[in-house]
C-alpha cells in the first residue's frame, strides 16, 4: 500500500460522523417536504443557458453549461402549474474555492406559488426548526463556540438596519463606495445569525437579478438571506414575474459581464417565455454543505463531503 | 498574468517591483456578490507582510523567480559570496538573505540560489548536510537512558543536540529543514 493510497482511505474514514450527519440531515429535510405536499422534482444539471448573473461564473460542458442553481427550470415548472416543489441537487460554479466555497456543491432549492418572501422566510424557519429538532437540536446549536438560540421568532432584520447597526456607513453610501461587499464580510456578517438565526432582507436590486423589486421603493428587492452563526446559509426572494422587465435585468447583466469580458451567457428564451404564465410565487436555495458544518461544528466545507476537488 | 482566480497560497507574485509570496489566503463571497480575494503577503527580499484584498478584475505579474545551482565559497564581512558552477561567476547574499541558513553553511556546498529578475535574494540548502563536532562533552559511563541527549557544537559554530554517544571529531548528517540530528557518518 503506497503512502498517499493510505492518507486517503485514512481521510476518507475519518470523516465518517460527518457523513453520516449529513446523509440524516438530506433525508429528514426530504421527508419535511413529502409531508408538507411538496413534489420533489429533477431537472437537467448540464444546460444551454445558465441564470445571467452578474458575479456567477458558469462551467462549461460541451457548448452547454452546467447547472449555477436549478432555478431557471424550475420555474418553467412553477410556470406550467406545479405550485409546491422542491429539488436537492448539485450546482457547479467556476472558481469559487474557499472555507466555505467548493467548486461542486450541494443546494435545496424550493418554489411555492402564492408565496411572498415573507412568508417563504416563515416557512424556511418552520422547516429548519423541525429538521433541527429531528436532528437532535432542539433548543440550541453550538458552532465554533458560539451557543445560538433556535427558539422562535428567528431574528428579522433589513440590510439598511443592520448596515446602520453594526457600521458607519449607509448601505447606499456602501454601494455608491463599490464597498459593498467589502463592508458586509468585514463589518456585518460576522453579527448575524451569532445569538439566534438571522433573516437579513430587501437586499439592493443590483445583484437580485431574478427577484421582484418592492413596488414602492424599486431599488430595494424583495430578497433576504439567512444566517446561522455567521454562516450564510440560504438565499430566497419574490420571483419576478414580469416576463418584459426579466428580459432588460437580464440584458443589463449580460452586457455589464461583456464589458468586462467575461464569459457570455446565451439569452435563456424558453424560461422568459415561461414567465408569461408564471403565478405569483416565491422560492429559496439553501446550501446543504453548510447546514451540515453548522450540525458539525465545523468551519471548513472540506470536512462536510467526502471528496473535495483536490483529492480527485 | 495570473487573474484572481489563480490565486492560493504559496503563489509568489510581483508587486510594485518586489516579488512576494502569498502565505495566507482566503475565498470571501458574501450573498450573490462579487467575490473578495483576501491575502496576506510576503515580501520574500526583505520579509515585510502586509494583508490585500482583491477582486475579480485584479490582474497578477508572475515573480520572474528561478533557482540555480550554485557552491559556498567564503564569509567576508556581512556577505556570503557563492559560485555559479556554469560560469564562474560569483554572487553575494547578505546575512539577513542567508538567515537560518548559516548554521549548516560549510564550504563548497553546493545550495540553490533563488534568483529575483537574475538578482541573487534567497538560498534553499540540501535537505542534508554532514557536519564535523568540534566541542562535545565526553560520554559519562552509566548515562545509559535510551533517547537521552546533550548539546554539541559543530564547525559552522552552531549549537545541536545529539545522541550522548556523539563525541568530538566525529561527523554527523543533519537534516536542514528540521536541523535535527540524524545519524552518524563513518569515516
Amino acid at each position: 500500500m503506497t503512502a498517499s493510497h493510505f492518507d486517503d482511505t485514512h481521510n476518507l474514514a475519518r470523516k465518517k460522523d460527518y457523513l453520516d450527519l449529513r446523509a440524516g440531515l438530506i433525508q429528514n429535510i426530504r421527508l419535511y417536504f413529502i409531508n408538507h405536499d411538496f413534489l420533489e422534482v429533477e431537472t437537467p444539471l448540464r444546460i444551454p443557458a445558465p441564470a445571467p448573473e452578474e458575479h456567477i461564473e458558469a462551467i462549461t460542458s460541451a457548448e452547454w453549461f452546467l447547472q449555477t442553481s436549478p432555478e431557471l427550470c424550475m420555474k418553467r415548472l412553477l410556470a406550467a402549474g406545479y405550485p409546491r416543489i422542491f429539488q436537492i441537487c448539485k450546482c457547479f460554479r467556476d472558481a469559487e474555492r474557499g472555507n466555505l466555497h467548493l467548486p461542486e456543491f450541494t443546494m435545496l432549492e424550493w418554489y411555492v406559488s402564492g408565496f411572498n418572501y415573507l412568508r417563504l422566510m416563515e416557512q424556511c424557519e418552520n422547516m429548519l426548526i423541525e429538521v433541527f429538532n429531528k436532528m437532535g437540536c432542539a433548543e440550541n446549536i453550538i458552532w465554533q463556540n458560539r451557543n445560538i438560540n433556535l427558539a422562535p421568532p428567528w431574528e428579522k432584520i433589513s440590510v439598511a438596519e443592520a448596515f446602520s447597526r453594526y457600521t458607519k456607513i449607509s448601505c447606499d453610501q456602501a454601494i455608491a463606495d463599490d464597498k459593498f461587499e467589502e463592508i458586509m464580510a468585514d463589518c456585518v456578517e460576522p453579527h448575524l445569525g451569532t445569538v439566534r438565526p438571522t433573516f437579513i432582507y430587501d437586499y439592493p436590486s443590483a445583484h437580485s437579478t431574478l427577484a421582484k423589486l418592492k413596488n414602492d421603493t424599486p431599488d430595494i428587492a424583495e430578497r433576504f438571506e439567512l444566517y446561522i452563526g455567521s454562516l450564510e446559509l440560504a438565499n430566497g426572494f419574490s420571483e419576478l414575474v414580469d416576463a418584459e422587465e426579466q428580459r432588460k435585468r437580464f440584458l443589463d447583466t449580460l452586457q455589464s459581464r461583456a464589458r468586462k469580458n467575461w464569459k457570455n451567457y446565451p439569452m435563456p428564451e424558453k424560461f422568459l417565455s415561461s414567465l408569461e404564465k408564471i403565478p405569483a410565487a416565491a422560492g429559496i436555495a439553501l446550501g446543504i454543505d453548510r447546514l451540515v458544518m453548522l450540525l458539525a461544528d465545523t468551519k471548513c466545507i472540506d470536512d462536510v463531503v467526502a471528496f473535495t476537488p483536490e483529492m480527485l | 498574468m495570473y487573474t484572481a482566480s489563480d490565486l492560493r497560497k504559496g503563489l509568489r507574485l510581483k508587486i510594485d517591483n518586489d516579488p512576494y509570496v502569498i502565505i495566507e489566503f482566503n475565498f470571501v463571497k458574501p450573498g450573490k456578490g462579487q467575490a473578495l480575494y483576501r491575502t496576506k503577503l510576503k515580501n520574500m527580499i526583505n520579509g515585510n507582510q502586509f494583508e490585500r484584498t482583491f477582486r475579480s478584475v485584479d490582474n497578477f505579474e508572475p515573480a520572474d523567480l528561478r533557482e540555480k545551482k550554485m557552491q559556498y565559497l567564503y564569509k567576508e564581512g556581512d556577505k556570503y559570496c557563492f559560485m555559479d558552477n556554469e560560469n564562474y561567476e560569483q554572487v553575494f547574499l547578505t546575512e539577513e538573505q542567508v538567515g537560518d541558513a548559516q548554521n549548516f553553511l560549510i564550504d563548497n556546498l553546493d545550495v540553490e540560489i533563488l534568483l529575483f529578475e537574475d538578482r541573487p535574494i534567497g538560498l534553499t540548502l540540501p535537505n542534508f548536510v554532514e557536519l564535523v563536532v568540534t566541542e562535545a562533552d565526553p560520554w559519562a559511563k552509566g548515562d545509559t537512558v535510551s533517547g537521552a541527549t546533550k548539546p554539541v557544537k559543530v564547525q559552522t559554530g552552531y549549537t545541536i543536540q545529539v545522541p550522548t554517544f556523539v563525541s568530538e571529531g566525529e561527523k554527523i548528517r543533519v537534516d536542514t529543514r528540521t536541523s535535527e540530528y540524524l545519524t552518524r557518518v563513518k569515516g
